[in-house]
């Protein structure tokens, strides 16, 4: 049994945390690209401008109405013809590159983030106390002040649980690039599966191992509602 | 002459939100060392006017000057918010709600002004936060957050933040109204002591006894205009216009 998990040639150890190790990287680089477009997506949702608010509303609503694994292959097969197209359009004589499929799973799981921490940011820019920003407006405070000693300290309150969750769904659905041969926790658990022929084993560890990474990640952010909660008398 | 004291300066100021003009042409001048009540029942357009003189508001037509610069308006817009923003920093608010940081404590809710707009050093911005704190007599209460304040404390805590920018004017918004009956006295002290030192001040307020006592003069504004306007004593003994005689009945 233990030799299973051993090191080596004859475990399965070595692989399933090198698997973990990409996992790890995909939920951790694609966390800031989703945060990006999702305070783009906020922006532009409540922008002055019409046609910002309809491209805004117009990427929440596609990315939520889409299943992620679709996501996924239009931004790994489309994405990846697209630029071998344009490489092409501009050197004929370039070869064909591959889009990695981990900078395909950043895309795709990214935009899915953004497009629904798009929602949660609108949501907790519209719940920001109005009064507290004008105090700010009425001391001096430039407009770019405002935001960023008052608005934003202020949103991660209202934005943390939805962002909370969003981090987790996430993380576990990195699982889904393992149908494009990305070597991550999931793959690496199914080659083991297949090779081993013991599905419960390897199947019971990578549950134990996902729902740690949750479990993790529920104690990171309750201390950090914590901090973004203090001096608020909650209503208990 | 000239007028060398005139702080701020409104001319003929008219406010409409939509089709509904709320302030329909109201002037007024507060020199230093004014303390100048403004009365009026609900909805005549005091918070509204009080909210263009620092351009929370931007005035549909009229002008503001301040210390003898006008603030040019074009189609609804200040021009230069630059000077809106200073022009804000020489006038502090004080707000009905108080609006401390929820986020910050209480000391640094007035270090704030002082260090992020004025670029004063955190040294000497603290120095002079617990002081103004010291002063309105919540010395001990500056590493506490504002909601485990009371309304009265959170109002002090709001006019120290105020007085940290050394303001050339302060602006009122029915500072009392919001609070607990109990509380209303410790924040008209602070008040008065400021008015007591000299201070200008242009007061929204529903309280009687402050506009009558401690202001230099009252304003009386009815639906968007000014119905009567002269010192307190004067008004408060014979009101002219049957609107006033009948605000200070139901006040009293
Ligand atoms: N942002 C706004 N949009 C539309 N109407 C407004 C706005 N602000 C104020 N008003 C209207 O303008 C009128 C005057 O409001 P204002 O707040 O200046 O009155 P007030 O004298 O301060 O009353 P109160 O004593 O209740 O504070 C009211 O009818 C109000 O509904
Ligand atoms: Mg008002």
């Amino acid at each position: 049994m233990f030799e299973l998990f051993s090191y080596g040639d004859a475990g399965w150890g070595d692989e399933i945390l090198r698997g973990l190790a990409i996992t790890v990287q995909l939920a951790i680089v694609t966390l800031p690209v989703g945060l990006f477009l999702g305070f783009l997506a906020a922006f532009a949702s409540m922008s002055k401008l019409a046609p910002l608010r309809y491209l805004g509303f117009g990427y929440t609503t596609v990315m939520r109405g889409l299943p992620e694994i679709l996501t996924l292959f239009v931004v790994y097969n489309g994405v990846g013809l697209l630029i071998n197209a344009i490489l092409h359009w501009w050197n004929p004589e370039a070869s064909p590159t591959e889009f990695s499929p981990f900078a395909a799973g950043v895309v795709a799981l990214g935009m899915v983030f953004g497009a629904f921490a798009g929602e949660v940011l609108r949501g907790a820019f519209q719940s920001l106390d109005q009064g507290q920003v004008e105090a700010g407006r009425a001391i001096g405070m430039t407009e770019r002040k405002v935001f960023w000693r008052i608005r934003l300290p202020q949103l991660w309150r209202f934005a943390l649980p939805g962002l909370g969750n969003l981090w987790i769904n996430m993380l576990k659905d990195t699982a889904l690039v393992s149908v494009i041969a990305l070597d991550d926790l999931m793959r690496m658990t199914k080659v083991a599966v297949g090779v081993t022929k013991q599905p419960f084993t390897f199947y019971l560890l990578a549950c134990m191992i996902y729902w740690a990474m949750c479990v993790l990640s529920e104690l990171v952010l309750a201390r950090m509602e914590k901090r973004a909660n203090r001096g608020i008398r909650r209503a208990s | 002459m000239s007028q060398p004291d005139v702080i701020l300066k409104a001319e003929d100021i008219h406010k409409s939100f939509g089709q509904v003009e709320v302030l329909k042409g109201i002037s007024l001048e507060a020199r230093n060392h004014d303390v100048i009540s403004i009365l009026g029942s609900s909805g005549s357009g005091k918070s509204t006017f009080l909210r263009c003189l620092n351009f929370l508001e931007t005035p549909t037509s009229g002008r503001v000057t301040v210390h003898g610069e006008e603030v040019l308006v074009r189609d609804g817009k200040p021009q230069n918010i630059r000077h809106i923003e200073e022009i804000r920093a020489r006038l502090g608010m004080v707000f009905q709600q108080f609006n401390l940081w929820s986020h910050r404590t209480v000391l640094e809710n007035v270090m704030e002004g002082p260090v992020h707009v004025k670029g004063e050093s955190k040294a000497h911005a603290r120095e002079r936060a617990e002081a103004l704190l010291d002063r309105v007599g919540l010395a001990e209460r500056k590493q506490m957050y504002p909601s485990q304040l009371s309304g009265g404390q959170q109002q002090r805590v709001a006019i120290a933040r105020a007085l940290a920018m050394e303001p050339d004017a302060i602006l009122f918004d029915e500072p009392t109204s919001a609070l607990d009956p109990e509380l209303v006295g410790e924040v008209l002290k602070v008040m008065q002591s400021l008015a007591a030192e000299g201070r200008t001040m242009i007061v929204v307020t529903h309280e009687m006894g402050f506009a009558r006592e401690v202001s230099s003069e009252v304003v009386f504004l009815h639906e968007g205009r000014i119905a009567e306007q002269g010192a307190p004593d004067e008004m408060f003994a014979n009101p002219r216009t049957d609107e006033f005689r009948r605000f200070i009945a139901n006040a009293m």
